[in-house]
């Protein structure tokens, strides 16, 4: 019996040429069904380029990626993708987002059938009360509801979620935190999360991995978090091991950050600012005399 | 209710009127007060500094003519001659009056001339068709098509000539651009292939539209028992104003947010269900923003096709006018001005509100 998710040897790279830059070399991960997964990494090092590749929108150079032991070949709603800035359709409501997607999905779902399957995804994420509004009436933290009730209402078999609240203030974030851990736990989902926030991973994740960073990043050490569920916010950031957990993350973030350095071996000729003063010999080149 | 009435007011694009319906309700009178006057006093007022410097250059034009006209008929008939012309200038009598631009008070008259005229022109139509009721049912009942009206149009009659052509050259330039925008928005090959045709094309004046258009029509429809020039008219508008609608479709079918076609990708949506689902919605204000121009570019060229192809409608109606030199005919073309530009200022604001009404708010 195969992993749930598999990546193996996978490689990335973009450009050609003396352009080329290899975004991810060598990553490889295996996830259990129902595990919820933080990648946390920097900005930069190639969080969205692994997401898009899981999700089917961009394919491997190298290597390859199996959902319950099939090779991934493109795109579907068997992978319910969250986008950082959420994508929603603006022309349609918060049921018509939702329901576009169900429509797709379940093709063969009758007309009230499909309205309660909508409606329920929309008041899991506690939106009921904004079921007509268009997305550009909402705030940002209920346009990633939204997002969430439509990837949920697909039914897939793992959530991608590409820094879901990276755009939202930090007091949203903590309660869109805590529901999307309620959320986790209500529909069992296999979650893959990408975040560059430590603590979010740690708050919600059963493993956070990092990434070391680009070019070439790799995935690092695995950090299991064995704090119980459901967890609180507050209980949790009062516990010692939360603390723990976060220092030796970062700490070995910080270290493998180190080889980040920006190599720049390009010498400037800079400019001679020799000031030119009237009356006094020049010293500098001066092209008449010297044709 | 009061802001039912600023919404509907403000919906309509008549927001400058906002400040004056606050006024009447008693809110903020100050600051309401200084907002009318910035947004509906002083365009007033322009418009009254305009209207004095047109009369100011009319009656300058006006004297230089008249010297020239005494001075005429001083040369050509003698100094009693002269005299008698310039009395009969200045006695206001208009069948010596010199040609020249007419004052604003002049095109108020026209302006009340032409309504009388269509007044007039209307009875004797009602009357006609009372006359004629008993011989076309007669007819009728033969089979033979009954007796039409034949008398010259009124000028209310040359504007919803105008504005019929209008909407059927805008009708197929709608018909004809958005399909073809769609298509070559999806196809990038289509686009190159077809870029420098288009380029081409989109320049070329109406007036070549015009002949290019009765070369082919002519040959068409030799016998058909058809108004030809309205045909060509229309047809010629079409193809003049069809450009800005073909390219924004385009544009706005080859640029949709790549976000949106991601979601399209997640969901594998067929292709029929991307156009229709993703790609035309998100499209849609750059479509209408482009039909808008169409319908302000087809109001334009309509009045030189008109003028040139002899279809009746405004152009017509402005040609005869020149043609005709009569003393208030310079008058009636400057009303004739006026009145295109404010159906064309009309036909605007009714595509903005059109737009306003189809377009979402961009990116969620």
């Amino acid at each position: 019996m195969s992993a749930f998710l598999e990546l193996r040897n996978v490689s990335k790279s973009f450009g050609q040429g003396t352009n080329r830059v290899e975004v991810l070399k060598n990553i490889n991960l295996t996830v259990e069904e129902g595990e919820f997964i933080a990648i946390v990494g920097f900005t930069g090092s190639g969080k969205t380029t692994l997401i898009n590749l899981i999700a089917g929108l961009i394919t491997p150079d190298e290597g390859e990626i199996l959902l319950k032991g099939k090779p991934i070949t493109g795109p579907g709603p068997d992978r319910g993708v969250i986008f950082q800035n959420y994508s929603l359709l603006p022309w349609l409501s918060v049921s018509g987002n939702v329901d576009m997607a169900v429509k797709q999905v379940f093709p063969k779902m009758s007309k009230a059938d499909r309205k309660s399957h909508v409606e329920h995804f929309i008041k899991m994420v506690n939106l009921h009360p904004a079921l007509h509004k268009r997305p550009s009436e909402l705030s940002g933290g209920m346009r990633q509801r939204v997002s969430v009730a439509r990837a949920l209402a697909m039914d897939p078999e793992i959530l991608l979620m590409d820094e879901p609240l990276g755009a939202l203030d930090a007091l949203t974030r903590g309660s869109l935190q805590m529901e999307i851990e309620r959320i986790w736990r209500e529909s069992r989902k296999t979650v893959l999360l990408i975040t560059n926030d430590v603590d979010e991973g740690i708050l919600l994740a059963d493993r956070v991995i990092p990434l070391k960073p680009g070019p070439r990043a790799t995935l690092g050490l695995n950090f299991p978090i064995g704090f119980k569920r459901p967890r609180d916010k507050a209980t949790i950031n009062a516990d010692p091991n939360f603390k723990k957990e976060r220092n030796a993350i970062n700490a070995y973030l910080m270290e493998i950050g180190k080889h980040r350095v920006v190599a720049n071996d390009k010498k400037y000729d800079l400019p001679i600012l020799d000031p030119i003063i009237p009356g006094a010999e020049r010293r500098l080149f001066n092209p008449r005399t010297n044709l | 209710m009061g802001q039912t009435i600023l919404a509907s007011f403000r919906w309509l694009g008549f927001g400058f009127l906002d400040p004056l319906v606050k006024l009447f309700q008693g809110i903020e009178p100050k600051k309401n007060g200084a907002l009318f006057l910035k947004k509906a006093i002083i365009p007033i007022l322009s418009i009254a500094i305009f209207l004095g410097v047109a009369n100011f250059f009319s009656s300058y034009l006006y004297n230089i003519e008249r010297e020239r006209k005494i001075e005429k008929t001083r040369e050509t008939q003698g100094d009693e001659a002269a005299l008698a012309m310039q009395e009969c200038i200045d006695s206001g009598d208009i069948s010596c009056k010199p040609n020249s631009l007419p004052s604003p008070a002049d095109v108020w008259r026209a302006t009340q001339t032409l309504i009388a005229d269509h007044r007039m022109i209307s009875t004797d139509k009602a009357e006609f068709k009372t006359r004629t009721a008993a011989v076309n049912a007669q007819r009728h009942a033969q089979g033979l098509s009954s007796i039409r009206y034949t008398g010259r149009p009124s000028f209310v009659d040359q504007i919803f000539t105008s504005l019929k052509t209008v909407f059927a050259g805008f009708l197929l330039a709608a018909f004809l651009a958005i399909p073809a925008g769609i298509v070559l928005g999806l196809s990038e090959t289509l686009r190159t292939a077809l870029n420098w045709i288009i380029q081409i094309f989109k320049p070329v004046s109406p007036v070549v539209w015009l002949l290019l258009v009765s070369m082919v029509v002519k040959t068409i429809l030799a016998s058909a028992d058809m108004d030809k020039s309205f045909v060509i008219s229309f047809i010629s508008v079409g193809l003049c104003s069809m450009w800005a609608t073909l390219v924004n479709t385009s544009v706005g079918v080859s640029s949709v947010d790549k976000d949106y076609l991601n979601v399209s990708k997640v969901l594998r949506l067929g292709v029929v269900s991307n156009v229709f689902k993703v790609i035309l919605p998100s499209s849609v204000p750059l479509i209408f923003t482009g039909l808008r121009i169409t319908l302000s570019v087809a109001w334009m060229v309509l009045i030189a096709i008109e003028l040139l192809a002899q279809s009746p409608g405004l152009g017509s109606f402005v040609w005869e006018e020149f043609q005709n030199g009569a003393n208030d005919s310079n008058a009636k073309i400057i009303v004739a001005m006026f009145v295109i530009g404010g159906i064309g200022f009309a036909l605007d604001r009714l595509m903005m509100l059109v737009q306003k009404a189809v377009s979402y708010e961009s990116k969620a």
